[in-house]
């Protein structure tokens, strides 16, 4: 690349910047090369936080212990999240003039196999294996971008969480990492700005707000002082994009922030990190800690003139914080709640001075338009929703995982493509994406395109992009309740629609879904539900009833059977069902009758039981308990009533 | 100052520039339904029922949004009524609605709401009731605090923040658990909070209500007689007794501000042992007396002592052209430098 990158003077001279950076890539890319062309195995252990808590530090430690009791030269490097999360604990092996060979499900007795086998021995245990990466081929393991989970999918933003130590920062430089920067030093606002808007790069963090519209409001705004906030609250429920990147790749936010910085004219930076994330913070911490020792922080980066310096604000992990006046109250010291907008933060923002705020992964998004270029970025995407984006894949699909794909691609070929389909193959019911203020997609409509107006359409949103997949066994009345209960309790409580309009809902949905619902409910909870999006203060309370209404649109027919029929097709919501035994096949093992808690069971000893329903708890323990070889205790639709003698 | 034109429901109004739309409606006779607005406080926009259709716009929020020229606002509609009316409906599911025991009845700005969008019985019972049973801070000595009839607007938070700086409460917890809390979620009396009362005038329900509330008669304007601040106050006279006592807004020496013991302290005004009369004291016994004989009284003593023997100590209750007076009066009459005042202390 070039070298000479430098920013208009005075009468738009060139100004080569002071610090060279290609003696910096230099150093960086010897580094990485060593460790690509080692002559010694190279061992990835995954040990972010998804992958500690699937055992990954265990397996590290065992790997470490057989390695040294077989004495062997070997590097062992932890690093980021690859995204399967159905396969954690995950380890790469790399050996001299071999393809990366990825394993899944790597316990200690794994660890072990692995290392008696192929790095001491030759046998690269197949049967381990997820698939190689890189040039070359093993026999009997198929290479990883072939394979359905990785087939649809486009690794930009991620692609070097797992692959690279998140800890070095030569790894980072080696592939490519901040090359954006050094560009974007010697470019000015305008063409930085426009360079955005010609990548279609849309917000990741919820609302899709066109990024360069929002640095242009901000970079336009007077004032001396403005700042650039990093939205690193992750807040929604099961969302885990934010975080994985943090861990697995720190200094791609750190360059974005870099760059953000410069566009808009902040010299002063935060990323607003939950505390709960403790291995980002410290990613973090060490990625600004390098940047600043190479000079591509602080004063004078790269003797460019332009100064940046970033600070760390941890939240408390409260959802409304991600909400950008929220968030900004937060930053001050005051409570946590939003405020009425107008002046937006791009105006009037942190300390009254234009602010700009943006995701994680948008600034992730920017190191790599300026690392390649607009053009490249632009290549994937479909008409409006441009680029690639990550997804937190959960809920009933048989390979969950955080995936990274190109806007467009349907929900069909993420659930049934990447997601290998519904896990035990039961039948797809809806999805749910947007987290909690995002709505239920049903199945029908699975072949809506993932960009984010056809999902706005169909009356859901694209959201951080949180995606959780829904089969048969879910009920929808309960999926809005869950999805509310977290809104209710999380609402700051300051406007009245909000704080009160989604506990009435709450309300509504608690006696829908035991027993006590009306057949006026339905409409009582649209109308509150309209006056809570449309009266709320801020996004929260806006988006709060989106479960709600959206279940009711395509799931009218469930609400009516809890309500009318009293009866939870799904056998999820336990005042609505009913379990009994048939007299046919109880053999009065009585298998059943010890373990029910409140003596609802009868029957003598080797003949048949039945349950009395005014006792029955409906806690499924003899359905538990009966054995397979009889399975007399059926799990039914619907109350069954009997009066108390 | 600028004049701003607009029309408001057909009618061609003008206001200040800065004015907001829900100020510049109220100014000119115009109602328009709001539960957290106060003239001295900055907007929350917080209750959300203060909605207007702004031509071009859409519903808007009328108490933070300042007027523009040639703006064309209309304050009724359905679409607004279907949005506003759940806000109030959820209020009351969540409200002690004894009104007839309540401190405000027929004072209260959500039974103006309520009524003004027509609430009505049955809309209000499809609603699950809320919890109304939650303790009442009795604590302190001159005013309740009832959550249960708190519509959490903030106003006194924010009164107690922007208008008398002392912070004593804030909002705490989240969601449906949110209160009005002291630190700690101490009782009122035991934290900073220094009885002003200024929020109890504020709040527009009943959450907040003084002790003592027997309803005036007429209205008294006169000067507080506490201290030299000189506070404009309207007591409120029933029979011929004081029985409350408000700050006077129009006063410029404190538009309408008291401090606790203007506001609370009145009773001395009609107690029964109040001294009406100069007392003297014969025998070793204190007796009433007549002010001609009590100063003739005084006048006897001074001149029996003297100008070295004699000091003279005024008080911060008297107004300043009394105090200037009495201290002539020590300089110029009695012939001596000895004088001072409480203030001092
Ligand atoms: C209740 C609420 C929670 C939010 N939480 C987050 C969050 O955790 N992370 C995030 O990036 N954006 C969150 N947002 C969206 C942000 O307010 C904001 O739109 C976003 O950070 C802007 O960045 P972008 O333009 O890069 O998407 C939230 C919004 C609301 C209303
Ligand atoms: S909508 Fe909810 S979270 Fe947002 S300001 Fe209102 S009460 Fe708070
Ligand atoms: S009485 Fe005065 S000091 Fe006490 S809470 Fe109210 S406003 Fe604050």
């Amino acid at each position: 690349m070039n070298s000479s990158a430098g920013k208009a003077g005075k009468g738009g001279k060139v100004v080569k910047l002071k610090i060279n950076f290609d003696e910096i890539t230099i150093k960086a890319n010897q580094d990485w090369k060593e460790l690509q062309s080692a002559k010694k195995p190279v061992i990835l252990v995954g040990t972010a936080t998804c992958g500690r808590s699937a055992g990954s530090l265990e397996t590290l430690e065992a790997l470490r212990h057989e390695i040294k009791l077989a004495g062997i030269d070997c590097e062992v490097i932890e690093v980021g999240c690859i995204g399967l999360c159905y396969a954690e604990p995950i380890v790469c092996i790399t050996k001299p003039s071999q393809p990366v060979v990825c394993y899944g499900d790597i316990n200690p007795a794994k660890a072990k196999d692995l290392v008696d086998n192929y790095i001491i021995g030759d046998d690269p245990v197949a049967a381990y294996a997820l698939g190689t990466l890189g040039d070359g081929s093993i026999n009997g393991i198929p290479r990883l971008v072939d394979t359905d989970v990785f087939k649809p999918q486009v690794r930009r933003v991620l692609k070097r969480c797992g692959s690279i130590d998140p800890t070095n920062l030569n790894h980072y430089i080696a592939t490519d990492g901040y090359k954006g920067m050094n560009k974007a030093l010697g470019m000015d606002s305008k063409g930085m700005i426009e360079e955005i808007k010609k990548s279609g790069l849309r917000g990741r963090g919820g609302a899709g707000f066109p990024t360069w519209k929002k640095w242009q409001f901000c970079n336009d705004a007077p004032g001396e002082q403005k700042y650039l906030i990093c939205n690193a609250d992750e807040g929604d429920p099961g969302a885990f994009m934010n975080r994985s990147l943090l861990e697995g790749d720190p200094h791609a936010l750190v360059e974005g922030m870099i760059i953000a910085g410069k566009a808009i004219g902040a010299t002063k930076g935060y990323i607003y990190c939950r505390a709960e994330y403790p291995l980002a913070l410290e990613r973090l911490d060490m990625a600004i800690e390098q940047a600043h020792s190479h000079g591509f922080m602080g004063k004078d980066i790269m003797g460019s003139g332009f100064s940046f310096d970033l600070k760390i604000k941890e939240g408390a992990g409260a959802f409304v914080c991600g909400e950008e006046t929220a968030l900004i109250a937060s930053i001050e010291g005051e409570r946590g709640m939003p405020r009425p907008r107008p002046p937006f933060p791009a105006i009037s923002g942190l300390w009254g001075k234009p602010t700009i705020i943006n995701n994680v992964d948008t600034l992730a998004s920017v190191s790599l338009i300026f690392q390649n270029s607009a053009e490249w970025f632009a290549e994937y995407g479909s008409k409006d929703s441009k680029g690639t984006k990550n997804f937190a894949l959960v809920g009933k699909v048989k390979r969950t995982g955080l995936v990274e794909v190109p806007l467009g691609i349907t929900i069909r070929e993420m659930i049934y493509g990447i997601g290998g389909g519904i896990l035990n193959d039961k039948e797809f019911k809806a999805v749910q994406t947007g987290g909690p203020s995002g709505g239920c997609i049903p199945a029908s409509l699975i072949d809506t395109p993932v960009d984010y107006d056809s999902l706005a359409q169909v009356g859901s949103i694209m959201g951080s992009g949180g995606m959780v997949v829904m089969d048969e066994d879910n009920c929808m009345v309960d999926v809005a309740r869950y999805f509310l209960d977290f809104t209710q309790k999380e609402s700051c409580g300051k406007c009245v629609p909000c704080r009160l309009g989604t506990k009435q809902m709450l309300d509504i949905l608690d006696d829908i879904t035991q027993g006590r619902g009306k057949p006026e409910d339905i409409d009582l909870l649209e109308e509150i539900g309209f006056s809570v999006k449309r009266g709320s203060l801020c996004g929260l309370g806006q988006t709060a009833p989106n479960p709600v209404l959206s279940t009711i649109r395509y799931f009218r027919n469930e609400y009516e059977s809890h309500i009318v029929h009293k009866k939870c097709e799904s056998k999820v919501c336990r005042d609505l069902i009913s379990y009994s035994i048939d007299q046919e096949k109880c053999t009065g093992c009585r298998l059943c009758y010890s373990a029910c808690p409140t003596n609802a069971i009868t029957g003598d000893k080797k003949k048949p039981h039945s349950i009395i329903q005014y006792e029955c708890i409906r806690c499924g323990m003899c359905l538990e308990k009966c054995p397979p070889k009889f399975n007399a205790v059926q799990c039914i639709p619907g109350q069954i009533i009997t009066e108390r003698s | 100052m600028e004049k701003i034109k607009l029309t408001i429901d057909g009618m061609a109004i003008t206001a200040d520039r800065g004015k907001t739309i829900l100020e510049a409606a109220l100014d000119n006779g115009i109602y328009i339904p709001h539960l957290c607005h106060h003239q001295d406080l900055a907007p929350a926009a917080v209750c959300r029922v203060c909605l207007v259709e702004v031509e071009g716009r859409g519903h808007t929020i009328s108490c933070r949004t300042p007027v523009e020229e040639g703006l064309t606002i209309s304050t009724e509609s359905d679409h607004l009524n279907k949005i506003r009316r759940i806000p109030v409906e959820l209020i009351f599911a969540n409200h002690d609605t004894d009104c007839i025991a309540c401190t405000r009845n027929n004072n209260c700005q959500l039974q103006r709401v309520a009524s003004y969008l027509g609430l009505e019985r049955d809309s209000m019972d499809r609603m699950r009731m809320g919890n109304i049973e939650k303790p009442i801070d009795t604590s302190n000595p001159f005013f309740d605090r009832n959550p249960n009839r708190c519509i959490y607007c903030g106003i006194c938070i924010r009164t107690c923040d922007e208008i008398q700086n002392i912070n004593a409460i804030d909002f705490a917890s989240r969601g449906y658990k949110m209160t009005v809390s002291t630190f700690g979620d101490n009782p009122i009396a035991d934290s900073r909070c220094e009885s002003c009362g200024e929020c109890v005038v504020r709040c527009p329900v009943g959450a907040l209500s003084p002790k003592t509330t027997m309803e005036p008669s007429r209205s008294v304007k006169s000067v507080c007689t506490y201290c030299g601040v000189g506070c404009g106050v309207e007591l409120g006279v029933r029979g011929n007794s004081v029985v409350s006592v408000e700050g006077d807004r129009d006063n410029a020496v404190n538009h309408g501000s008291l401090c606790v013991k203007g506001r609370y302290g009145f009773e001395f005004i009609n107690h029964r042992e109040r001294i009406r009369k100069p007392l003297i004291k014969k025998n070793g016994k204190f007796e009433e007396s007549t002010w001609d004989e009590a100063l003739d009284l005084v006048a006897k003593k001074f001149r029996e002592y003297g100008k070295e023997k004699v000091a003279v100590f005024s008080s911060a209750k008297c107004s300043n052209e009394d105090n200037y007076v009495i201290q002539k009066f020590t300089r110029a009459v009695l012939g001596t430098n000895s004088i001072d005042h409480c203030a001092r202390l």
